[in-house]
């Protein structure tokens, strides 16, 4: 009996080793371009729909709207775009076993739209490794523009938030030169993104900053945090935060009688989360803030009733996305972003390939995005790969952001930036 | 059929199928295949420390992170290859397991999980702060594992069996380990402390070895972890990480070595699955899963199939009846003291 046994583990074990041997040898060959056919162009994607940053998925919705619309109305240059989107959970090693079984699987003709900085920065040797397009990352860390020399294959969209935070600091400069700062962020490169931004702002005034206080995704809340910087005896208080905290702060100031000039990030700026932040902490926690904007606020429904854009976002949303919220500026920036999306595939022609693409994507001058604010255009050039660079100056009157002044161009900064 | 010989049958067929999954598979399959060698050491670590020696450990993505990050900045700082990036991670982690372990001998039960809680709560921050040497939450990009000169294979299979081999050999240790002497040690401290004690048993020896040990495996899970997604942030070896890998443990069976494998495969293709199952909502099917799995088979998955063959073997006549315990024992270190 034992005998038997023993030879059936020896006969297992070597067969499997002659077969293991022949089978290894067979390398995998990679076809050119794959994804597209006659009738069809694949996309991959990657969207946190479960976990800490699940707000975001409704960026993939949108996304998936838009691209609903163009294959209705014939797709792009005769194919329909099929988007397959994943929940990665804002987790990188997530990211990575999604994205290969996208390319190897699925066989995708590209990435786009995948969400968050370590997500990207750990799908991007891959996929710059087998050429496959990373497109319009939706992080505003400037690495995506700065890198592609060692990583070509990879192009960002939104405005980098250094660029944002200098706009600040220079609004700062300009009239409150005497001000006392206090910063609020979150500990982490998207944070230290803006701090870094702020500083080279300020130049040689960083000293007016007298305080800073970080917090952490994990924190219940920044009470503690705003106490110690109303402490200081600041007069101008900028918010880099995610909008749960942003709200956070916006009402705890007010709730502890601290009324500073306020500065606000854009991606926690949107009007719901005013809206949110007025309810909360009342009308003092949120009138006269400062932030930037360079997509359209599909919660104003007063300042863009004839606007096109908005018409047509309005339109996509109630056939495709019925019982979403419309005013969440995160389906808007998913439209928006996928209208860049289907430009570019229309640029690089019928002839499909993935170099071409690339090409299109580094050569863009969009005029008609319907979500960016007025005036911006989205531009690129092979050497300067900043899509969107533009941002105007809004202050929150009662009920709306009010642009003030004019669009800025923070290309010759995204370019000096490192 | 004696025991001696179903084990290693078992084994052998484990082992075949390992070695031969590559060629029947897609290659992304392949490649989540190497998480599951990859949480399947972490997760038999656990086994040796919750299971065997009732020590439990809600913090093990930080020895895991500890793993991974020795191995990242070794390779990425100095480029220095994995081959010696691993087994320094082994070290270094189970020097911090050992550490570790003699703050657990104060404390037991749900104090321990409490302070190894705070020690996986603790570690992303951690990994932020020292950024000069982390990279902070930017982490670290590593160059991808490649296949040594003359082996014509990706840099993935390569990964794949260079993972596997690992895992065998942790496997194999740790049975060497816990068999016998040191392994009665584990159990019996676990089971009744006081009457070990009383026969001469050395808690603070065996206690702080089991957590040494641990930490070891999930040093070398860490450095793989890294090794694979080629890049380390915070994010990599969030807290989410320690409960996942406890997850994995008592799904696949807490009280023998086969629930690391079973737990290991759960763990990386349920999220997978449920996706497909419900795009909308892939976190209530993970749950919905978790809670009936833990209503139909508390003892884990290995433990409800053996259970299942048992009774099927009291059923039917078997030319072995009366050694139930044969199927049930396998791979076994221990059975339910129930029994």
């Amino acid at each position: 009996m034992i005998q038997v046994h023993r030879k059936a583990v020896t006969g297992i074990l070597a067969a499997t080793f002659a077969l293991t041997v022949s089978s290894s040898t067979i390398a995998p060959a990679l076809a050119a371009d794959p994804g597209v056919t006659d009738t069809e162009i694949v996309l991959g994607g990657t969207h946190p729909y479960s976990g800490p940053a699940s707000a975001y998925g409704n960026i993939g919705k949108g996304i998936a709207a838009y691209f609903s619309y163009v294959n209705d109305r014939g797709g792009v240059n005769g194919r329909k775009i099929k988007y397959i989107d994943k929940d990665d959970g804002y987790s990188p090693p997530q990211a990575v076993q999604l994205v290969h079984q996208l390319v190897e699987q699925d066989k995708v003709f590209a990435m786009f739209d995948t969400l968050g900085t370590a997500v990207n920065a750990a799908i991007r040797p891959y996929l710059n490794q087998n050429g496959v397009p990373q497109l319009f990352v939706a992080t505003g860390a400037s690495t995506w523009g700065h890198d592609s020399a060692k990583f070509p294959w990879t192009i960002g969209w939104q405005p980098d938030y250094q660029s944002e935070a200098i706009l600040y600091a220079q609004d700062v400069l300009q009239n409150h030169p005497h001000a006392k700062i206090a910063v609020l962020y979150q500990n982490d490169d998207y944070g230290e993104d803006y701090i870094a931004g702020m500083k080279r702002g300020l130049g040689k005034h960083q000293d007016m900053v007298i305080k800073m206080a970080s917090y952490e995704t994990t924190d219940p809340n920044v009470a503690s945090q705003i106490a110690t910087l109303k402490a200081s005896g600041a007069d101008t208080f900028m918010i880099f935060a995610t909008p749960k905290f942003a709200i956070q702060a916006m009402v705890l100031a007010a709730q502890q009688s601290w009324h500073p000039v306020t500065y606000l990030n854009n991606v926690s700026a949107a009007v719901p989360f005013m809206n949110a932040a007025a309810k909360a902490g009342g009308p003092s926690a949120v009138s006269g803030i400062f932030t930037t904007v360079y997509l359209k606020d599909p919660a104003n429904h007063a300042r863009y009733a004839n606007d096109p854009g908005m018409k047509l976002y309005n339109e996509i949303m109630a056939k495709y996305l019925p019982g979403a919220d419309k005013d969440d500026g995160n389906y808007l920036y998913g439209v928006s972003i996928a209208f860049t999306m289907v430009d570019v595939l229309k640029r690089a022609g019928r002839d499909l390939t993935r170099k071409k693409v690339m090409d299109a994507a580094t050569h863009l001058d969009e005029k008609d995005n319907p979500g960016a604010y007025p005036g911006v255009v989205i531009r690129t050039t092979p050497s300067s790969r900043f899509p969107i660079t533009q941002m105007i100056a809004a202050k929150w009157l009662s009920s709306d952001w009010s642009p003030a002044g004019v669009l800025v161009d923070t290309r010759s900064m995204s370019m000096a930036e490192k | 059929m004696s025991p001696s010989v179903a084990r290693p049958l078992r084994v052998a067929i484990a082992v075949a199928l390992i070695a031969l999954l590559p060629a029947v598979v897609p290659s992304f399959v392949v490649f989540d295949f190497v998480y599951v060698a990859v949480y399947a050491i972490a997760i038999l670590g656990l086994i040796v420390l919750t299971g065997m020696n009732g020590q439990i450990s809600l913090g093990h993505g930080a020895f895991m992170a500890l793993g991974g990050y020795v191995a990242a900045i070794l390779a990425h700082r100095l480029g220095w290859p994995y081959w010696i990036g691993v087994p320094l991670a082994a070290i270094a982690s189970g020097a911090f397991g050992i550490l570790i372990g003699v703050i657990a001998l104060r404390l037991a039960g749900v104090y321990l999980a409490l302070a190894t809680f705070s020690l996986g709560v603790a570690t992303p921050s951690f990994l932020k702060h020292y950024k000069s040497i982390t990279g902070g939450f930017g982490g670290l990009s590593l160059d991808p594992v490649t296949a040594p000169l003359g082996i014509p294979v990706s840099g993935q299979l390569w990964l794949y069996y260079v993972a596997w081999a690992i895992a065998g050999a942790a496997f194999l240790a740790s049975a060497l380990l816990v068999r016998g002497r040191f392994g009665r040690a584990l159990r019996a401290l676990r089971d009744n402390p006081i009457a070990a004690i009383s026969f001469g048993v050395n808690p603070t020896y065996y206690k702080t070895l089991a957590f040494g040990w641990s930490a070891v495996l999930a040093g070398i899970a860490g450095a793989f972890f890294a090794m694979t997604t080629a890049y380390v942030s915070p994010d990599t070896f969030t807290f989410a990480l320690s409960i996942t890998l406890l997850i994995g443990a008592v799904l696949g069976g807490m009280l023998t070595f086969w629930g690391a494998l079973v737990g290991a495969i759960v763990i990386e293709f349920l999220p997978l699955v449920a996706q497909q199952i419900n795009e909308a909502a892939p976190s209530v099917v993970y749950g919905v899963t978790l809670i009936l799995m833990m209503f139909f088979v508390p003892d884990g998955i290995v433990g409800g199939v053996q259970r299942l063959t048992r009774r099927l073997v009291r059923k039917t006549p078997s030319p072995l009846p009366s050694e139930p315990s044969v199927l049930a024992a396998s791979m076994a270190v221990d059975r339910p003291t129930r029994e």
